[in-house]
C-alpha cells in the first residue's frame, strides 16, 4: 500500500548556501529500514523536480534512525542572493513528508498504519 | 574538578528573544552562559557601522543585556562566552567595562578578548602569496569579487577562549568565533581535555551544535507532536549539563515551557547538517553517526558515545561582498478566482517591465497561499481560495532598474485585476545585497590574540 511519509517520519530542514538539507527522522525504530529502502536519493531528486536543480546526496544515520539529504542548487542562489520566500529552505522538511512510499501489508500491520 | 558543568544557551541568533539570557541566569543554577550573535553576513553590517562610527561594529544588544545580568553573574560566578565583539571586540569590551564600573563592579570582573579573526587588511597580501580563498561552494577564486569585499573574518575555534578563561576571564568576548567553540571552550577549561582528545572535543562540539540555536532543541520549531508541546510562550532555552567523560544531558530550567525529548534533540541534530561523518570545526572533526541518545527523565536527554577525529589544517573564512540590489513587491488578491487574478497581475507586471526595457539577473514570482513554499508539490491551487498573495522579486546590479521596478507594484491596484489590496506599507524597499563567500585558509596563517582586561 502507498503511505505518505508524514505517517512514518518527522523532519527538519535548513540551508548551507544554495543547498537545502533535509533531515528525515523515523517516528519509530522499525520504520527506519523502510525509509532506507524507499527514500533513495533518486526518489528525492524526482520528488523535488523543478525545485532542486542540482544533485541530491543521501547520508545514513542509523544511530538516530535518520537520513540526511542534501539538495544542491535549490535555494535560488541561497542566503541574501535568493528572492525566495523560503530562502533558508526551512519548509523543505514538510515538502519531503508529502512523498508517498510503498509499504507491504505486513509492514503496515506492524507499524499500525491500517 | 567539578563533576558537572551547566552551560546555558541564551541566544540562537542576533535578534532572538531578548529576555532569554536573563531567564537562563535567573531560572536556576548554571555555570556558563553562551551567547551566539553572529550570522553569516552579520560581520558586514557591523563593518559598515564601524566605518560610520569607530566605537560601533559589535552586537550592541549585548551591553544592555550585560547591564541586567552582570551583578548576578558576578555574585554567582557565572561565566559568559559571547561572540558579541563583531568587528570591534575592543570597543565591545570597553563598553562592558563602563557598564561594570557603573554597576559598582570595578575590580570585580575580568574581561577576556579574543581577536585575530579579522583578515580584511591582509586580503591582498594573502592573494599575492597564492592563497586564493576560493569559494568553497562554487570554486571561484576570490579575485572575481575582490573590489566588492566588505568584510573577511576567520572562524576561530575554542582554543583562544580557553586561554582567556585560564587567565581568569569571567566574560569572554570574541569576534568571529564558531558557535560550537563558545560551548566547547568552557568544557576544555573545566575538565582539562587535551587538544588531541578528539572524542571529548567532538562531544563538546556536538553539545554546542545542539544548544546553539536556542529553543530549537527544546520545543521550538519542533514537528514531533507539536500540538502537545506545553507553554511555548514561556519556552525554556536549553542547558547542556556536561561531565568530564564527554557525556552530557540536554535539559532546561524547571518551570519553563517547551519540551526536551529524544525527537526534539534529533531534529536539532540534523539541522543544517552536511556529511554527518565529517562535521568540521577548527577544533576537531565530529562524527554524528556515533551519537547515542537516551531518555533521562522528563525534559532530559542523555547524549553519549561520541567519537571525533583530528582537526584539519584549515580554518574557514567568512567573507562578505556587495552583490547588487534586490526588491520584493507584494499584493493580495481576494476571492473569487484569487489565484487566477494574481497570475494575470503577474503577466501584466512583467509586460510592463519588459516594455520599460529593465534588465534583471533574476525575476521570481511566487503565489503565497498557493505554492510559495512547496511549489508544484502543493498541487493545483484551489479555485475557491479565499486569497492569494502575489509576490514578485527582482535582483540585479543596476540600482536604478530595481528602483524603477518598485514603482510598478502599486499601480497594479488601479490598472490590473480586481479585488486587490495589501499595499499599506508603501513602495517596496531597495535592498543592497551583501553576499557570503565561504573559503578556507591554512591554519598557520592565523594567530589568535588573547588579552584579559580588568574592569
Amino acid at each position: 500500500m502507498k503511505v505518505q511519509l508524514t505517517k512514518l517520519a518527522h523532519a527538519r530542514s535548513g540551508d548551507k548556501g544554495d543547498t537545502a538539507n533535509v533531515g528525515l527522522i523515523a517516528l519509530r525504530e522499525d520504520a527506519y529500514p523502510i525509509l532506507v529502502r524507499e527514500v533513495t536519493a533518486e526518489r528525492v531528486k524526482q520528488h523535488f523536480r523543478g525545485a532542486c536543480h542540482g544533485d541530491v546526496e543521501r547520508f545514513d544515520l542509523p544511530n538516530l534512525g535518520a537520513l540526511n539529504f542534501l539538495l544542491h542548487e535549490s535555494l535560488g542562489g541561497g542566503g541574501t542572493l535568493s528572492l525566495m520566500t523560503d530562502a533558508q529552505g526551512k519548509t523543505f522538511s514538510t515538502a519531503l513528508l508529502r512523498m508517498e512510499i510503498e509499504v507491504s501489508d505486513d509492514e503496515a500491520r506492524k507499524l499500525e498504519l491500517n | 574538578m567539578k563533576q558537572t558543568i551547566r552551560i546555558a544557551a541564551g541566544q540562537g541568533f542576533w535578534g532572538d528573544l531578548p529576555d532569554a539570557p536573563v531567564r537562563q541566569v535567573e531560572g536556576g543554577p548554571i555555570d556558563y552562559l553562551m551567547l551566539d550573535y553572529l550570522a553569516e553576513v552579520t560581520m558586514s553590517i557591523m563593518q559598515k557601522q564601524k566605518a560610520r562610527d569607530p566605537n560601533a561594529g559589535y552586537a550592541r544588544d549585548f551591553i544592555p543585556l550585560m547591564k541586567r545580568i552582570l551583578p548576578a553573574c558576578v555574585e554567582r560566578d557565572i561565566k559568559v562566552t559571547a561572540n558579541a565583539g563583531g568587528v570591534n571586540v575592543r570597543g565591545c569590551a570597553n563598553a562592558l567595562i563602563e557598564v561594570a564600573r557603573e554597576l559598582g563592579l570595578a575590580g570585580k570582573v575580568r574581561i577576556g578578548i579574543v581577536t585575530g579573526d579579522d583578515i580584511m587588511s591582509r586580503i591582498d597580501e594573502l592573494l599575492s602569496r597564492g592563497i586564493e580563498l576560493r569559494n568553497m561552494d562554487t570554486g571561484e577564486p576570490l579575485s572575481a569579487v575582490r573590489d566588492a569585499i566588505q568584510s573577511a573574518n576567520v572562524y576561530l575555534g575554542a582554543a583562544p577562549l580557553v586561554e582567556a578563561l585560564k587567565q581568569g576571564a569571567q566574560i569572554v568576548i570574541t569576534g568571529r568565533a564558531t558557535d560550537t567553540g563558545l560551548t566547547l571552550a568552557p568544557l576544555i577549561h573545566e575538565f582539562g581535555w587535551a587538544s588531541d582528545d578528539w572524542n571529548h572535543l567532538a562531544a563538546g562540539t556536538i553539545a554546542g551544535h545542539i544548544i546553539e540555536c536556542g529553543a530549537q532543541c527544546s520545543g521550538g520549531n519542533c514537528q514531533f507532536e507539536w500540538r502537545s508541546i506545553p507553554d511555548l510562550a514561556n519556552v525554556g532555552f536549553p542547558i547542556a549539563e556536561a561531565s568530564p567523560d564527554g557525556t552530557f544531558v540536554i535539559t532546561k530550567h524547571e518551570g519553563t515551557g517547551g519540551r526536551v525529548n529524544i525527537p526534539s534533540v534529533k531534529e536539532q541534530l540534523v539541522y543544517e547538517m552536511g556529511d554527518p561523518h565529517e562535521y568540521i570545526t577548527p577544533d576537531c572533526v565530529a562524527d554524528f553517526t556515533t551519537i547515542r541518545l537516551q531518555d533521562d527523565g522528563r525534559d532530559r536527554v542523555r547524549v553519549f558515545g561520541i567519537e571525533g577525529r583530528p582537526a584539519t589544517e584549515f580554518l574557514k573564512v567568512s567573507i562578505s561582498y556587495s552583490a547588487g540590489y534586490k526588491a520584493v513587491g507584494t499584493l493580495v488578491y481576494a476571492w473569487p478566482d484569487a489565484y487566477e487574478k494574481a497570475q494575470a497581475a503577474d503577466k501584466i507586471l512583467r509586460a510592463r517591465l519588459e516594455r520599460l526595457g529593465l534588465q534583471f539577473e533574476h525575476t521570481l514570482t511566487e503565489f503565497v497561499g498557493a505554492n510559495a513554499t512547496h511549489g508544484a508539490l502543493a498541487g493545483e491551487p484551489r479555485a475557491d481560495a479565499p486569497e492569494v498573495q502575489l509576490r514578485v522579486g527582482v535582483r540585479g546590479q543596476d540600482r536604478a532598474a530595481i528602483e524603477r521596478f518598485t514603482k510598478e507594484i502599486a499601480p497594479l491596484i488601479l490598472t490590473g485585476p480586481p479585488a486587490v489590496t495589501g499595499f499599506a506599507g508603501g513602495r517596496p524597499k531597495v535592498e543592497e545585497i551583501v553576499a557570503y563567500w565561504p573559503a578556507l585558509i591554512p591554519k598557520k596563517e592565523i594567530e589568535p590574540k588573547v588579552e584579559v582586561l580588568d574592569a
